[in-house]
C-alpha cells in the first residue's frame, strides 16, 4: 500500500474507488477500447471509460446491446490491434463464456474484469460473494489454459489492471481480473503514478516481410507475432481447431501441436504468472490463504492471532489460476494447518487441498449470507486451528 | 503536526436519496487528500434506486488499514428511524449518537446529540438536497481531526460548480449550529489515541 522507497515516484494522490482504480489503470496501459454493458457492481468502470476514451487519441467508447456483443466488439477491436477490456459482474460474466473460448482459440489478448456479486443468477446485486472463481477458469467449453487474477485493495486493482494488459499482450491469451464487491466499492487512498513509472508490456508484432508470414506458427515463447487487421499481413481467424495458417484442420498431429502450444506458452511461464503475497509465513504454524476482499480481513485476523500468542501468517494470492502452486508449498513451511476463507461454499479451498495434499490439515471457512467474512471470524477459526 | 490517530470508525446510515453515500465519500476524501490520514470508505445499499436502507462506512487511521469495513463505531450518524435502531447496538461503549430528531423520534438513548437537518436544509437553505452537507459542517465541528479547510476544498473538489456556492452555505450552516447545540468535540476522542506516536527505540550498531 503506502511506498517504501525513499526517492517517490512521481504521481497524483486519489482518493479513488476500487473500480475507478480499475479504469485509471486500463489507461497507464494502453486501453483504447472499451465494448460493455453496464451491470452493478462494476458500472463506475463503464462511466469512467465512456467519459475518459473519446478524449483520448484513437480511443473508442461502445455501449453494446448485451454482455455477449460487448466481448464479441472487444475481439474485434483486439484483432485490429487494439488494447481492449470490458467489465461486468456474474451474469454478463455468464453470457461472456463463449466469447472466452473463442479468444483462447484465436489467440486474442483482452482483459475481462468480474466484479462478483451475490449469485447464482440475478442474486444479491449490490453484495459481495466469490462464487465466480472456478467460472472464471472453467466457465467456457473445452480444455483450455487461461489467466486469472485478482486484487484486495484499491491499489491493487491498478496495479493488477495493468498487469492483466501486461500478460494478455505477452501471452496473447484473455485474461480475467476477478474482484468482488467490496474492494470494487471501496474508497481508499491511492497513489497513481505518472505512466512511465509502469513496466508497458505491448504485443510483438510480425518481422518477416507479410508473404513470409504464418500467423500460428510455433515460436520459442509459444505466442507467434500478431499482427494489425488491415496492416498488410493476411490471416484468417476461426473459432475452430486450425493449422498455422489459421484454417480449420482434422489432422490429430496438427491438432495435437495447437493444443499443446496454446498450453506451453502459459506453462513456461508459471514463475512469472503466479504472483502471490505473503504476511508473518516464516515460522507460522496456521496459515490463512485468501484472496480478493477477504485477504483484507485475513490480514486482521492474522495480527490478531500474533497479539494473543498464536504464530499465524497470511499467503494472499493476486493469481488465482493458473494456480500459484509452487508458491504457496514454498510459504507452507512448517504450517500444521491452512484455513481457506472465502465467499462461496469452497472454490479454492480445494486447489489448496489439492496442492497441500496430505502435508497439513486444510480447513474452509465458508460465508454465503451475502456479507464478508470479518477479522473476528478469522482470529476465531486460527484459534481452533 | 497532526494528531496520531488509531482506528477511528464512522458509519452514515440513512435511506437511499438523503446523500448518505456522497456525505462519506466527500467526509473521506478531505481526511485523506486534506487532512492526510489512511481512509477506507464502504458502502451498503439495496437495489433501490431511491429509498431502502443506505449505509457508508469510514475507517479513519494514521497507520495502514488492515479491514475497510466498520465493526464498531466510534460514531453513528442515524439519519432515520429503521437505521438507528439497526445500529445503534454496533456503538462502542462511549461511541457518539448523532440523529436527525425528526426522522428519528424515537432515540435508543437519552446520550445522543442532534439537529433536524432536514428542516434547517428546507427552511435556511431552501434546498432540502443539500442536507447531507449541513451534517458535514456538524461532524466537522465534532471531530477533533477534521479540519473545515479540508472539507471545504473536498467539497469543491467533488461538486459540479453548479451547485458549490450552496454547499458551502450549507457547511458553513451545519458548523455554526453544531458550534451552539453541541459544544467542544467528546472529551473520549481527546485521550483515546489522539496523541502522538511514541518513537521507535532501537540499539545504536
Amino acid at each position: 500500500m503506502s511506498r517504501t522507497s525513499a526517492k517517490r515516484p512521481k504521481g497524483r494522490e486519489m482518493f479513488a474507488l476500487g473500480n475507478e482504480a480499475v479504469a485509471e489503470g486500463a489507461l497507464i496501459a494502453g486501453c483504447t477500447f472499451y465494448g460493455g454493458y453496464p451491470i452493478t457492481p462494476s458500472s463506475e468502470i463503464m462511466e469512467i471509460m465512456a467519459r475518459e476514451l473519446p478524449r483520448r487519441e484513437s480511443g473508442v467508447f461502445l455501449q453494446m446491446e448485451d454482455e455477449i456483443a460487448s466481448l464479441g466488439a472487444v475481439i474485434g477491436a483486439s484483432l485490429a490491434g487494439r488494447k481492449a477490456m470490458t467489465a461486468t459482474s456474474g451474469p454478463g460474466f455468464s453470457l461472456m463464456q463463449e466469447h472466452i473460448g473463442y479468444a483462447c482459440m484465436a489467440e486474442t489478448p483482452l482483459v475481462v474484469v468480474d466484479v462478483m456479486r451475490g449469485g447464482p443468477s440475478t442474486g444479491l446485486p449490490t453484495s459481495p460473494a466469490q462464487g465466480d472463481v472456478q467460472q472464471a477458469r472453467w466457465g467456457t467449453h473445452g480444455d483450455h489454459p487461461i489467466i486469472v487474477l485478482s486484487a484486495s485493495n484499491v491499489q491493487e486493482c491498478l496495479e493488477m489492471t495493468v498487469t492483466s494488459f501486461n500478460m494478455a499482450e505477452k501471452y496473447r491469451t484473455p485474461v480475467i481480473l476477478l474482484l468482488d464487491e467490496i474492494t470494487a466499492h471501496t474508497r481508499e487512498k491511492i497513489f497513481v503514478p505518472e505512466p512511465d513509472e509502469f513496466a508497458i508490456f505491448n504485443r510483438t508484432v510480425p518481422a518477416m516481410p507479410p508473404e513470409w508470414y504464418k500467423p500460428f506458427e510455433e515460436t520459442v515463447r509459444g505466442v507467434p507475432p500478431m499482427p494489425p487487421l488491415g496492416s498488410g499481413y493476411r490471416f484468417h481467424t476461426t473459432g475452430l481447431t486450425h493449422d498455422v495458417n489459421g484454417f480449420p484442420t482434422q489432422r490429430p498431429d496438427e491438432i495435437e501441436d495447437l493444443m499443446l502450444r496454446l498450453f506451453r506458452k502459459i506453462d513456461q511461464f508459471y514463475p512469472d504468472i503466479q504472483l502471490v503475497d505473503d504476511h508473518q509465513c516464516e515460522d507460522a504454524e496456521i496459515i490463512v490463504v485468501a484472496y480478493g476482499s477477504v485477504a483484507r480481513s485475513a490480514r486482521l485476523g492474522v495480527d490478531m492471532a500474533r497479539e494473543s500468542g498464536v504464530k499465524a501468517g497470511l499467503v494472499s494470492l493476486r493469481t488465482l489460476f493458473p494456480f500459484p502452486r509452487n508458491p504457496l508449498i514454498q510459504r507452507l513451511g512448517a504450517a500444521r494447518a491452512v484455513i481457506v476463507p472465502e465467499m462461496n461454499m469452497g472454490q479454492i479451498s480445494r486447489e489448496v487441498k489439492r496442492v497441500a495434499s496430505n502435508r497439513v490439515q486444510v480447513r474452509a471457512l465458508n460465508r454465503i449470507d451475502g456479507d464478508i467474512i470479518t477479522p473476528t471470524q478469522i482470529y476465531k477459526a486460527i484459534s481452533q486451528a | 503536526m497532526k494528531a496520531h490517530l488509531k482506528r477511528f470508525e464512522i458509519r452514515f446510515s440513512g435511506l437511499g436519496g438523503q446523500g448518505v453515500i456522497t456525505l462519506g465519500r466527500i467526509l473521506g476524501h478531505g481526511l485523506a487528500l486534506g487532512c492526510g490520514y489512511n481512509v477506507t470508505q464502504t458502502q451498503s445499499y439495496g437495489p433501490e434506486a431511491r429509498g431502502g436502507a443506505s449505509r457508508s462506512d469510514l475507517v479513519i487511521s494514521s497507520d495502514p488499514i488492515s479491514y475497510p469495513k466498520a465493526e464498531s463505531l466510534d460514531l453513528l450518524a442515524a439519519l432515520s428511524q429503521e437505521a438507528c435502531n439497526k445500529f445503534y447496538r454496533h456503538l462502542k461503549p462511549g461511541g457518539i449518537l448523532l440523529i436527525e430528531t425528526d426522522m428519528v423520534r424515537q432515540p435508543p438513548s437519552n446520550v445522543f446529540i442532534g439537529l433536524p437537518f432536514t428542516k434547517l436544509a428546507k427552511e435556511k437553505l431552501g434546498a432540502p438536497q443539500a442536507m447531507n452537507t449541513i451534517v458535514l459542517g456538524a461532524i466537522t465541528h465534532i471531530l477533533p481531526f477534521a479540519q473545515p479547510r479540508a472539507m471545504k476544498k473536498a467539497l469543491e473538489e467533488n461538486l459540479p460548480p453548479k451547485i458549490q456556492a450552496m454547499n458551502l452555505k450549507a457547511f458553513n450552516l451545519g458548523q455554526r449550529q453544531a458550534r451552539t447545540h453541541f459544544g467542544p468535540a467528546p472529551e473520549i476522542w481527546e485521550g483515546n489515541g489522539m496523541d502522538e506516536k511514541e518513537p521507535d527505540q532501537r540499539e545504536v550498531l
